[in-house]
C-alpha cells in the first residue's frame, strides 16, 4: 500500500511533520505521523458525532417550538459532552442468554465501518487521508459492511424486538443500497472517474455537477437523499428502531458506551451520506462561483462543512416533518418507484452526455 | 513493513478459517468466514489491487455474508448448537481438504513467480474498457454470457417466488373440483 498518500500536507501539518522528521529516524517518524493522523481522525469523529447529536436536539426543539438543551454550558453547548461522560461511567449490563462474543462485537462493526468511510473524504484540497483511486466505490463497499453489525446486534441479543428490528434493517439496507449505488453511478457517468479528488477537480471549471447535469442530476440528487436517509435508518425510515412497536429495536439490550456507539454511528453515517452528496453534487470544498478561490488564507474546509451541515439540516427536516412509513410502503417506494426511476435516469444521463447537452 | 502486514493478514485468514469450520455456533462460523474474506480483501489492498478488494468487500462481505446471516436469522436460535459430525464424514472431509491443499502446494512450488519490472497500478477505466472490448484479449463474450445467465437466474427466482400464487389463481377457477379432491385426500 502507498503510505505516502496518507500524509496530510496542510501548512500546519507540514511544520509538524518536518519537526517530527528532524527529531526521529525516518521510519519511526512515518509511523508517528500515521498514529497522529489516526488520532486526529478519531477526535474529529467523536466531536462531529457529539455536536451532530446536539444539533439534532436543537433542530427538533426549534421545529416543536421548544428551547432545547440550555442548562449545561452556554446555550447548552456542553450538554452532549456531559451525556457522553455519563454514558462512559455507566455499567455495561447484558442479559444472561446472549451470544457474548457476537453481542460485544456488533457495536464495533458499526463504528469501525463508519470511521473507515470518513478517511476518504476530501475536506479540503490537501486535507484528505486516503485518496484511493476507487473512492466512491470504496464508500459503497464499506457501507455494505456496516449493516452486518446491526444484524448481529439484533440476533445475538436473544430478544424478539431486537430480532425484528434487525430483520427490518437488513431488508431496508439491502433494498436502498441499490438506489444509493445507482444514483451515485449516474453522477459517475458525468465525471468519468471514481476518485473523489478528481470528481471535485471536474467541477472547478464547469460548475457544480448538479448544474452540469441539470435534469438527470437533480433527479439523481433527490433519489440519493431519499435512499441515503433510508440507509442511515433515520425517520421517516426508522422502522428499525420504531419505538412505538419495537422498544429500541436492534439495540434494546445494549447499555452504556455500547449503546452510545450505535447512537454515534447513526449520526456519523448521516455525516457520511451528506458528505458523499456534497462531493458528488455540490462541488465539495469549492466555493460557490469561486468567490474565495483567490484568497489564499481562506480555509476550504469552511465551504465543505457549510454544505454538509446544510444537507444534514435537510435530513433533520425530513425527520421532523414526515410520519414513519409502514414496511410495505417502504418496499413499494424502493422497488416500484425509486428503482425504475433510477434506471431510466441513468439512460437519460447517458443520452444527455452523448448529445453533449451538459452545461 | 509490507512483509509484516502480509504475515498478520495470513495469520488472521488461517486462524479464522480454522475457527469457522470448528465452531459449533452457526452465526459465529459465518462471522469467522467474514473475517477470512475481509483478510483476503486486505491482501488485495496490500498488492495495490484496490478494485478487486472493493469488489471482494461488496460482493462477499456485503452480499453473500448478509445473505447467510439472513438465512440464519430466519431459521436459527441463539442457544442452538450444531450437531457433532460423525467420524466418517470428518474423515472424508479431511481427506478431501488434504487433497486440495496438496494440489495448491504443488502448484505454488512448481510455479516460477517471475519478477515483473513493468508493473503499473490497474485503473478502473482499463477494466471497463477491457470488459467491453471485442478485440484480442477483450472480455465482451464472457461479460455478455454472464449477463444473460444473471437475467435467467433473476427470472427463475421470480417464477419460483411467485409460483404458488400463480397456481392459486388458476385453482380458483376450478375451485369446486379441487375441493372435492381435497376431501377425498
Amino acid at each position: 500500500m502507498n503510505f505516502t498518500q496518507m500524509i496530510i500536507p496542510l501548512n500546519i501539518t507540514k511544520t509538524i511533520s518536518d519537526w517530527i522528521y528532524s527529531i526521529m529516524p525516518e521510519t519511526a517518524a512515518s509511523y508517528t505521523i500515521m498514529v497522529i493522523i489516526a488520532v486526529a481522525y478519531l477526535a474529529l469523529f467523536a466531536v462531529a458525532g457529539l455536536y451532530l447529536v446536539l444539533l439534532e436536539r436543537k433542530v427538533a426543539a426549534w421545529f416543536q417550538l421548544r428551547i432545547g438543551p440550555n442548562r449545561v454550558g452556554p446555550w447548552g453547548l456542553l450538554q452532549t459532552m456531559a451525556d457522553a461522560l455519563k454514558l462512559v461511567s455507566k455499567e455495561l449490563t447484558s442479559t444472561i442468554k446472549i451470544d457474548k462474543f457476537l453481542y460485544n462485537l456488533a457495536p464495533y462493526f458499526v463504528i469501525v465501518s463508519a470511521l473507515m468511510a470518513m478517511a476518504v473524504f476530501p475536506f479540503s484540497e490537501q486535507f484528505q487521508a486516503f485518496d484511493i483511486n476507487i473512492g466512491v466505490f470504496f464508500l459503497i463497499a464499506i457501507s455494505s459492511i456496516g449493516v452486518i453489525g446491526i444484524l448481529l446486534a439484533g440476533w445475538s441479543s436473544n430478544n424478539k424486538y431486537a430480532l425484528i428490528g434487525a430483520m427490518r434493517s437488513g431488508l431496508q439496507t439491502i433494498s436502498y443500497e441499490l438506489s444509493v449505488g445507482l444514483s451515485i453511478l449516474t453522477m459517475v457517468l458525468l465525471t468519468g472517474t471514481l476518485q473523489l479528488s478528481e470528481i471535485i477537480e471536474a467541477q472547478r471549471t464547469g460548475g457544480w455537477l448538479i448544474l452540469q447535469g441539470h435534469v438527470p442530476s437533480i433527479i439523481a440528487f433527490m433519489i440519493f437523499m431519499v435512499a441515503g436517509t433510508a440507509e442511515t435508518n433515520r425517520a421517516p425510515f426508522d422502522l428499525v428502531e420504531a419505538e412505538s412497536e419495537l422498544g429500541a429495536g436492534f439495540h434494546t439490550e445494549y447499555s452504556g458506551m455500547k449503546f452510545a456507539y450505535f447512537f454515534l454511528a447513526e449520526f456519523i453515517n448521516m455525516f457520511i451520506i451528506s458528505s458523499i452528496a456534497v462531493v458528488l453534487f455540490f462541488g465539495g470544498w469549492l466555493s460557490p462561483f469561486g468567490i474565495t478561490e483567490n484568497i489564499a488564507w481562506f480555509p476550504q474546509v469552511f465551504w465543505f462543512l457549510i454544505k454538509v451541515l446544510g444537507l444534514i439540516f435537510l435530513m433533520m427536516w425530513f425527520r421532523w416533518t414526515f410520519p414513519r412509513l409502514r414496511v410495505d410502503q417502504l418496499l413499494t417506494l424502493e422497488w416500484k418507484y425509486l428503482l425504475p426511476l433510477n434506471l431510466m435516469n441513468i439512460v437519460l444521463m447517458a443520452i444527455v452526455i452523448w448529445l453533449n447537452w451538459t452545461i | 513493513m509490507e512483509t509484516i502486514i502480509f504475515y498478520i493478514l495470513a495469520a488472521i485468514i488461517i486462524l479464522f478459517a480454522v475457527a469457522s469450520v470448528t465452531s459449533r455456533k452457526i452465526l459465529r462460523a459465518v462471522i469467522y468466514l467474514l473475517f477470512v474474506l475481509i483478510g483476503i480483501a486486505g491482501l488485495y489492498f496490500l498488492v495495490d489491487y484496490n478494485f478487486l478488494a472493493a469488489i471482494q468487500l461488496t460482493v462477499y462481505g456485503g452480499g453473500i455474508i448478509v445473505l447467510f446471516i439472513f438465512a440464519v436469522l430466519l431459521i436459527h436460535h441463539v442457544e442452538l448448537e450444531l450437531e457433532k459430525t460423525a467420524l466418517k464424514k470428518k474423515l472424508i472431509a479431511g481427506a478431501l481438504s488434504a487433497a486440495g491443499l496438496a494440489v495448491t502446494l504443488w502448484a505454488i512450488s512448481t510455479y516460477p513467480f517471475p519478477v515483473t519490472d513493468t508493473y503499473t497500478s490497474i485503473e478502473v477505466a482499463d477494466i471497463g474498457l477491457l470488459l467491453l472490448s471485442y478485440e484480442d484479449g477483450g472480455f465482451i463474450l464472457p461479460f455478455e454470457v454472464i449477463s444473460v445467465l444473471l437475467v435467467a437466474v433473476m427470472i427463475g427466482a421470480i417464477v419460483i417466488a411467485k409460483g404458488s400464487r400463480l397456481s392459486e389463481d388458476r385453482s380458483r377457477k376450478t375451485e369446486v373440483g379441487s375441493q372435492k379432491t381435497e376431501v377425498k385426500n
